[in-house]
């Protein structure tokens, strides 16, 4: 295994299915961050054969993640403090997730109204379905695709 | 600040009110004839549709008020790259109410989250047309009596008929109504619909043909199959013919089987069927204007008893 230096507080995301970190990087502006940041990929997984880690030296709370939830359900979130994990984080859908992911159905508004937020709204919690709050498109929670950004 | 996107944004009970609106419109138009004075509804319509901004311009006239707007998106602002957020902004400093026609989806949130006046959906693509749909329901209110217990046929293009969508959505929250779906398998009705009708556990069918069902149906709503929507002329000419109303079939259908239309039609009701007194789709257009201005009231916060 790998070995990456441990961080002192941040957070682990495991878990991430294998080729999926660096969208899940971006989908966390990290890259417009000065965080510290690991990106571990195609690591072997007992669970998933091969799999991709992040890790973030930052404060735990200065993260939107529960937008994960929605991308990729599968995700782990430790939250390192002290040099330890000291919670397990349970991501919730959030009900509504704005200005991170892009609608791309072509009919839509916001495909030609640029300064519009693209809003999607939980339609249904079983199912983990969101729609667009204009066009009603709909998505799926853990079918994560570029095409959303 | 009230505004119409979809039909759904009135409950129940107020659509009950805006029907008996309506009604009463129907009966006692000088009543209203000067509830309006002094105000104007712009219509904005980025896509021609002639019928419905000429309906609601007429709604607003009727009522003592003006109209004023654009047709087609080539004579407006939106031509120079104006987006809608700015056109209503601007259009908010002229008028009382909008009523907006849009080829995008979404476009009339849009302008009602940027508005400081009453925002009416007259079309959003393939999204939603609520005025139609109130009207398809005033109809069917003025010549059954009721908007309950009864079997409605839906027949034609079934996958991407926007009306269709619409009325079935909107019939849903009514007690006793069966819906018999009628088209090729290719024009379907989408599952999210059959869904939605499964989990609110009300009942529908499936069928193919016409003649097998019309004995059965209360109500025919017919639609168009939309040229537009096919890739291949073949396939456009072979499904648009698959339905074509004729005498025979009204013949087998129920003496009170009301036939309604969106309009415009092509050849899926053969004008013969225009002399049947069921022949119901040129009084829509009629209960579409008391329904316009019924709701320009509503939405105008104008109750002319106390005026
Ligand atoms: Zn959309």
């Amino acid at each position: 295994m790998l070995n990456v230096g441990k961080i002192e507080e941040g957070i682990v995301l495991d878990h991430i299915e294998a080729g999926k970190a660096m969208l899940i990087y971006h989908y966390l502006k990290l890259d417009r961050t000065e965080y510290p940041v690991a990106i571990i990929k195609n690591a072997r997984s007992e669970a998933m054969t091969r799999k991709d880690i992040l890790k973030v030296e930052c404060d735990p709370d200065s993260l939107n993640l529960d937008v994960i939830a929605f991308m990729a359900p599968s995700v782990t979130v430790n939250v390192i403090k002290g040099g330890e994990i000291v919670e397990k984080r349970q991501l919730h859908l959030p009900e509504e997730i704005t200005g991170v992911l892009k609608c791309h159905n072509p009919r839509c508004i916001t495909s030609i109204e640029q300064e519009l937020p693209h809003i999607f709204y939980l339609s249904d919690h079983t199912r983990q379905i969101y729609r667009c709050r204009y066009c009603e498109e709909r998505y799926t929670a853990g079918v994560l695709e570029k095409r959303y950004r | 600040m009230r505004h119409l996107l979809s039909p759904l944004d009135f409950s129940v009970q107020e659509l009950e009110d805006l029907f008996d609106l309506a009604a009463d419109i129907e009966k006692n138009p000088g009543k209203y004839a000067h509830a309006c004075d002094g105000l104007k509804i712009a219509t904005l319509f980025y896509e021609p549709s002639t019928r419905t901004r000429l309906s609601f311009e007429a709604a607003m006239m009727n009522l003592g008020g003006k109209a004023l707007g654009f047709a087609s998106a080539d004579s407006s602002s939106a031509a120079k790259g104006e987006s809608v957020a700015d056109t209503i902004r601007v259009i908010s400093c002229f008028a009382d109410i909008a009523a907006i026609r849009h080829s995008k989806e979404g476009a009339a949130l849009v302008a009602s989250r940027f508005s400081s006046i009453p925002v009416i959906n007259a079309g959003d693509g393939g999204h939603e047309h609520p005025t139609q749909t109130l009207l398809d329901m005033m109809t069917i209110r003025t010549l059954k009596g009721r908007l309950d217990h009864f079997t409605i046929g839906i027949c034609g293009d079934l996958k991407f008929g926007r009306t269709v969508h619409s009325l079935v959505n909107a019939m849903s929250r009514y007690e006793g109504v069966h819906f018999v779906f009628i088209s090729p398998p290719e024009l379907r009705v989408p599952d999210y619909i059959t869904e939605m009708l499964d989990e609110k556990g009300l009942s529908y069918e499936e069928k193919i043909s016409l003649d097998e069902a019309i004995s059965g149906l209360d109500l025919l709503y017919m639609t168009r199959v939309q040229r537009e929507r096919f890739f291949n002329e073949e396939d456009y000419v072979r499904l648009k013919n698959f339905y074509v109303l004729t005498p025979k079939l009204m013949s087998m259908a129920k003496e009170d089987m009301y036939v309604l239309h969106p309009l415009p039609r092509v050849n899926e009701i053969s004008v013969e069927i225009d002399k049947d007194p069921r022949a119901a789709y040129f009084r829509q257009v009629q209960y579409g204007v008391y329904v316009r201005m019924a709701l320009i009231l509503t939405l105008l916060g104008i109750d002319v008893d106390s005026l």
